[in-house]
């Protein structure tokens, strides 16, 4: 017990009824590639506080991520821990597939609405392991090929708007931004809460996209589109906006806080660009996520994938993922983060927490979200007016949120 | 030894095909029947049914996504139809004696068969692309401004179409080289003597003695058309990636909307509901093209 108590870093037990005797192999599914050696290090630095316990780190692409894992656990094959999402989060917790966290824990060392984000029905089931907010990366040798400011910390969407026009040089092919239809938490999500509207409402039974502010946060990106300052939705499906990006033709690209890998390891961005905040609207906003570990209700082993998630969400873990990976969401541990480029602002992802937003969601956040899209591509591309395609789309999700 | 009868033959006859048809029971037969039950059924998120009765059916006529994905499909199928011609005048021409480099040829039409279906796609998918495509830079040259080939409503399907047919023409090919390989020379001498040109004994020798060649290329064509879907897939991507696509409605297909219900959207029930329709449908069709082989499929 001395080992086990001395071993967790920042005062935090371990699960009492570990026999450190017992050889037990946990498995922990994760999906970020980039991320893969970062978590066979924390496994390894777990395994020397625990002998006992080893982890095998199981990547599966994002992509094929959630499929996956939706078999494996209604097939009773889950791994005994493994990442879990925001939009994801509420389906597993309700169809209890994952287990709550039983200890008390203190949770005011990570952002709360992180802790909000993983809570079901008052129980918290999850650890934050990291977070993301967005901002604007943008690329300064366009800057100042149009002579345009780089954006300031307090920009707005009238200095934005000012800016694209400015950026935008269709001789050369060069858009100010690409309105991106595939990544809300980017785009959509911001402009939404930034115009002082909201995509679903607090209680989770109502879509908030009949609401005139949030088809303002909409008509953001459609005025864009419409003023030729981004691709159209069919150019952009060709070439993805970070594609166009990281090929000289996009002067800005809404991203977050992860994109620092990508265009760090790309030979034209790595240092033509840097981030500025989100401009601000209506009010300030920006959409906060963050990843969690959650523990599999079917698994073998709940005491020792329990220890596990409390030490990935301990400083000692955060630390180490600092240094390498993501934005720890262990408060006080993110100054690493930013140190580790200085060549970029990383800060203006800091600073954006205290005005950020929780990522929307709801029990079924999945079926909602296919309706965003067969919606709002239909506004994309101008087929039917936004206000038309949002109101269409309000209707529909509140259809499936009844059925929650 | 001698007195092994008919009865015993008969016995040893079905123990070697057991193997097989075991194979056949517990693989294709099996889930067949699990798949029909399951099209009665509602699934949860994470597995666990409840009987639904005739509901997923009921859903699925009125279901306009699922018009447009049998539409789309129909349209793919018959026009990738045009595939078989084109392979028999290729044969024909490759068919010819004293052609050099027939070789050369035959691995030309026949690479796409033993490439990847998912190589196929992300090629194609590069040379369709509307900015950077090979395709439109060769347009450009003609001062045609050419348009996002998959991503625009108009060209989507014709495109999907012509990758599939490109795709398809090596095998049918191939299969029709064979099968006029194995007409007899006579028949050609005999008509030659009577007068008749090369156009003459093609129309009234090769393409007659082809018939049941072309007809096993058209079932087996039209069953794998209604069963498409890597092509999209890997060209448009699956769940939001397609979504966002302007051109979705023109690509869905029925086997798509199936992996998009059971495996994106979790509707199990309703998956298994449109795969028992596309059954129907291929079995329909099927029929159809037996029944009207008689008026013109010519058998020696």
């Amino acid at each position: 017990m001395a080992l086990l108590a001395s071993a967790c870093g920042g005062g935090e037990q371990a699960g009492t009824d570990t026999q450190p005797e017992e050889r037990v192999k946990l498995s922990y599914g994760v999906w970020d590639a980039t991320q893969q050696a970062v978590m066979q290090e924390l496994a390894a630095e777990f395994t020397k506080t625990y002998p006992s316990i080893t982890v095998d780190v199981q990547l599966t692409p994002w992509v094929d991520y959630w499929t996956k894992m939706k078999a494996a656990v209604s097939g009773g094959a889950a791994p005994d821990v493994f990442w879990m999402n925001g939009p994801n989060f509420q389906l597993y917790a309700s169809n209890g597939v994952i287990k709550p966290i039983e200890e008390q824990i203190d949770t005011s060392v990570y952002p709360k609405a992180l802790v909000d984000l993983y809570t079901y029905e008052g129980k918290l089931y999850g650890l934050p392991k990291d977070m993301d907010t967005v901002g604007v990366w943008y690329n300064k040798t366009l800057f100042d090929a149009a002579k345009v400011k780089y954006p300031a910390d307090d920009w707005t969407w009238t200095d934005f708007k000012e800016a694209a026009a400015k950026l935008t040089d269709a001789d050369k092919g060069v858009y100010a931004v690409g309105a991106q239809l595939t990544s809300f938490q980017e785009y959509q999500y911001n402009t939404i809460y930034q115009a002082g509207g909201h995509v679903i409402s607090p209680d989770g039974k109502q879509s908030g996209y009949a609401d005139p502010k949030t088809i303002a946060g909409l008509k953001f990106w459609t005025d864009l589109i419409a003023a030729k300052q981004s691709p159209d939705l069919k150019t952009m499906t060709d070439t993805t906006p970070l594609q166009l990006f990281e090929a000289g033709k996009l002067a800005m690209y809404w991203g977050g806080s992860w994109n620092v890998a990508e265009f760090g390891k790309n030979d034209y961005t790595k240092d033509k660009v840097d981030v500025a905040p989100l401009p601000r609207g209506e009010k300030q906003a920006t959409i906060i996520h963050g990843v969690a570990n959650v523990v599999s209700a079917k698994t073998e082993h709940p005491a020792q994938a329990s220890a596990f998630v409390k030490f990935l969400g301990s400083k000692q873990a955060a630390d180490l993922l600092g240094k390498k990976g993501p934005i720890p969401a262990y408060n006080g541990t993110q100054q690493d983060w930013v140190k580790a480029h200085p060549e970029w602002k990383l800060q203006t992802f800091l600073d954006a927490v205290a005005y950020a937003v929780p990522y929307p969601v709801s029990k079924n956040t999945a079926a909602w979200q296919e309706a965003e899209l067969t919606h709002l591509t239909k506004a994309w591309t101008g087929e039917v007016p936004v206000e038309q395609a949002a109101a269409n789309l309000a209707a529909a999700m509140n259809d499936l949120l009844a059925k929650e | 030894m001698a007195s092994r009868g008919p009865r015993t033959e008969a016995l040893w006859g079905y123990a070697f095909i057991a193997p097989t048809g075991l194979g056949l029971a517990i693989f294709y037969l099996w889930p067949v029947l699990q798949t029909a039950y399951f099209s009665f059924t509602e699934w949860g998120a994470f597995g666990g049914h409840t009987w639904t009765g005739l509901e997923n059916y009921t859903r699925l006529i009125a279901d306009p996504e699922v018009g447009r994905a049998v539409l789309n499909t129909l349209t793919y199928t018959a026009l990738g139809l045009l595939g078989i011609p084109l392979a028999i005048v290729f044969a024909a021409l490759l068919n010819r004696p004293g052609l050099g480099g027939v070789t050369l040829y035959r691995t030309a039409f026949f690479l796409p068969v033993v490439t990847m279906p998912v190589a196929v796609a992300m090629l194609w998918r590069w040379l369709y692309n509307g900015d950077y495509g090979l395709i439109n830079q060769v347009l450009a040259l003609a001062g045609i401004d050419g348009p996002n080939w998959i991503a625009d409503p108009a060209t989507a399907l014709y495109a999907l179409i012509v990758v599939g047919v490109w795709s398809s023409v090596g095998y049918n090919l191939i299969i029709f080289l064979a099968g006029m390989q194995a007409i007899p020379k006579e028949l050609y001498e005999a008509a030659a003597m009577d007068g008749a040109g090369r156009v003459r004994q093609f129309f009234s020798i090769t393409l007659p003695m082809l018939s049941p060649t072309a007809f096993f290329i058209s079932i087996v064509s039209v069953i794998g058309s209604l069963q498409l879907f890597d092509l999209v897939f890997v060209m448009t991507g699956s769940g939001q990636a397609a979504r966002a696509n302007p051109a979705y409605s023109r690509l869905q297909t029925v086997v798509q909307l199936f992996y998009e219900r059971a495996f994106v959207t979790d509707d199990r029930g309703y998956a298994a509901a449109i795969v028992m329709a596309l059954l129907v449908l291929i079995a329909v069709l099927t029929v159809l093209q037996f029944r009207l082989q008689r008026r013109w499929v010519h058998y020696v």
